[in-house]
């Protein structure tokens, strides 16, 4: 069995987001960079389905040299090996079509990866790759079991739960509760420096969309406060002054 | 060329986000000088309402009574679709963001060979080439997003057009896709959804409660206000990972982003994870004991007091209102 889990290398959830040259840049000064949060599920239950079913599991990212601390957390976190493609991650598309040509080459049983990167938040990706490679794609799944060659699985729906099962291989983009995140031990950041880590060039692919500007949300005014023992009054103002009820 | 709008169901009825999707696919039809359509799939949707879909702009319907897809099978809805632009002559693909909207448009990107735009929050600026803004940085900033190919989708945020319905009544046409045995490879084996409750990801108003609250015990006060509001329910993450309310009330950057007129926020701090959920909102009322609270920063409207005592008292007021 083989388990491929791909990661994204994004700013911290606490992180506020700047711009740079013409608002067309992300600013990178003072922020710290992770594993996705929802690749972190994906990676965490990786790691558990690797202990459960001996299976070996790849890391890949798409990114330039700078991601390789977040590769490094990755192996220290449990997986056995890992592929960085050497290319900024510039669409959901590229990225896709980078994954399906490893994929096509290693016959992976499991790719896994979060729903959405907390950059973009396109969710598009594992939708994308199981087209590419023609299997099924499911996301958000919050559960996971293997069976032999059968997946279970539970996907979050609006208002509630789907239960699903399919036969393997197939694309999960993966969010919590599907596995507890693991913080690495100092014997995985240990180990993790050892285990092999293969830079790959990108194959070429067509350039479908192009990020232009960035803009911050507009700032609030301040806020109007009203006293806890007048409460009722905020009804009256949300209803004639903010005309939202 | 024309603009194919997806349409989602739910319990027999249009969903609320859909009515945007048409509303913002008619004006992207008349923005391009082409028609739009629109498609239905499963035959759970009652004909009143597929008629009522020209209330949206949108003349003309495309049905697909499959009873195979009164369930999303992710798979079979994106043939169903691929087909139908094809038969339509689709450049432009329209949906709303939501659990199947965003799985079926990443898989439809490739089929059609499509740039795809996801959290699409404004309709498309034709000025120069084909350029859209859409969400990015989980609600912390914008992009505007340039899409090259001739094939276009677009999975919108909520609240991305405002929704004006007409009276005008739309022409239903019968639409059979080839669907394979391999289309249909994901079985769906039980569905748990929480029916004749208002959604949180595609509700107008919404009331969510933090650890401020001290218990699940404590929650009947929220219900109360919601309940009176009409509104849906939420909790701050800590809440749901106590196990104090399940894990779909989740608001924030890694749980549900919300784009409500109203989000009320009681007995949560602000942390920026929190805010990167909420930030699209209209207006935003925060109660909190502490008025160092920083979701003040972010609200139209404060309360500093205790919320057993300010809830039970709006809940009054907006009773008297109606």
């Amino acid at each position: 069995m083989k388990i491929l889990v791909c990661i994204t290398h994004v700013p911290d959830t606490t992180s506020k987001i700047t711009f740079t040259d013409g608002e067309t840049k992300l600013n990178k000064s003072g922020l710290q960079f992770v594993i996705g949060p929802y690749d972190d599920y994906a990676l965490a239950r990786g790691v558990e389905l690797k202990e459960q079913l001996g299976a070996t599991l790849t890391a890949l990212n798409v990114g330039l040299a700078e991601t390789e601390p977040t590769i490094r957390k990755a192996l220290a976190i449990g997986a056995d090996d890992a592929i960085r493609i050497n290319a900024e991650p510039t669409d959901a598309y590229f990225v896709a079509t980078q994954i399906a040509h490893i994929a096509r080459q290693n016959n992976y049983d499991l790719i896994l990866m979060g729903r959405e990167s907390s950059d973009y938040n396109g969710g598009q990706v594992h939708g994308m790759v199981g087209e590419m490679l023609g299997i099924p794609s499911l996301s958000p799944v919050m559960k996971l079991d293997i069976e032999g060659s059968l997946a279970k699985m539970a996907r979050e729906v609006e208002g509630g739960k789907e239960y699903l099962e399919a036969s393997l291989p197939l694309v999960l983009g993966c969010q919590e509760p599907i596995a507890e995140w693991k913080i690495p031990n100092m014997r995985g950041i240990m180990s993790a420096r050892k285990k092999p880590l293969d830079v790959i060039e990108p194959v070429s692919h067509e350039v479908w969309t192009a990020g232009e500007k960035y803009e911050l949300p507009a700032s609030k005014g301040a806020c109007k406060m009203i006293d806890a023992s007048e409460a009722e009054k905020l009804i009256e103002l949300l209803k004639n002054e903010a005309k939202v009820l | 060329m024309s603009v194919l709008i997806f349409v989602e169901t739910t319990d027999g009825e249009i969903r609320g986000t859909a009515l945007e999707a048409l509303s913002y696919g008619a004006e992207v039809a008349r923005m391009t000088g082409t028609s739009a359509t629109a498609i239905i799939l499963g035959n759970s949707l009652h004909a009143d309402n597929l008629v009522s879909i020209g209330n949206y702009g949108v003349a003309k319907v495309l049905h697909v009574q499959d009873e195979r897809l009164n369930v999303g099978v992710i798979q079979a809805y994106t043939q169903v679709l691929a087909q139908a632009a094809e038969k339509e002559g689709a450049t432009i693909v329209v949906l709303a963001k939501s659990s199947l909207g965003d799985a079926v448009a990443a898989r439809l990107a490739v089929k059609m060979k499509a740039a795809l735009a996801s959290n699409v929050v404004d309709l498309p600026d034709l000025s120069d080439g084909f350029k859209v803004k859409r969400g990015v940085y989980t609600g912390k900033a914008f992009q505007t997003t340039r899409l090259n190919t001739e094939n276009k989708i677009l999975a919108l945020k909520k609240n991305a057009i405002a929704v004006n319905p007409g009276s005008d009544l739309a022409t239903v046409e019968s639409f059979s896709a080839n669907l394979s045995d391999a289309d249909f490879g994901v079985k769906i084996t039980k569905t748990d959804k929480i029916t004749g409750e208002i959604l949180l990801p595609e509700a107008d108003l919404v009331v969510s409660g933090g650890r401020g609250l001290k218990g699940p015990e404590n929650w009947g006060i929220i219900e109360d206000l919601a309940k009176a509001l009409g509104a849906a329910t939420g909790c701050s993450k800590p809440v749901s990972d106590l196990d104090w309310r399940p894990h779909h009330e989740h608001v924030g950057q890694t749980g549900v982003k919300v784009s409500p007129q109203l989000y009320i926020a009681v007995g949560i701090s602000g942390a920026i994870q929190h805010l990167a959920g909420v930030s699209s909102s209209k207006c935003i009322v925060v109660i909190n004991k502490d008025p160092e609270a920083p979701f003040f920063k972010a609200a139209d409207y404060g309360i500093v007091g205790d919320a057993f005592e300010v809830l039970p008292k709006l809940t009054q007021a907006i009773k008297l209102l109606k």
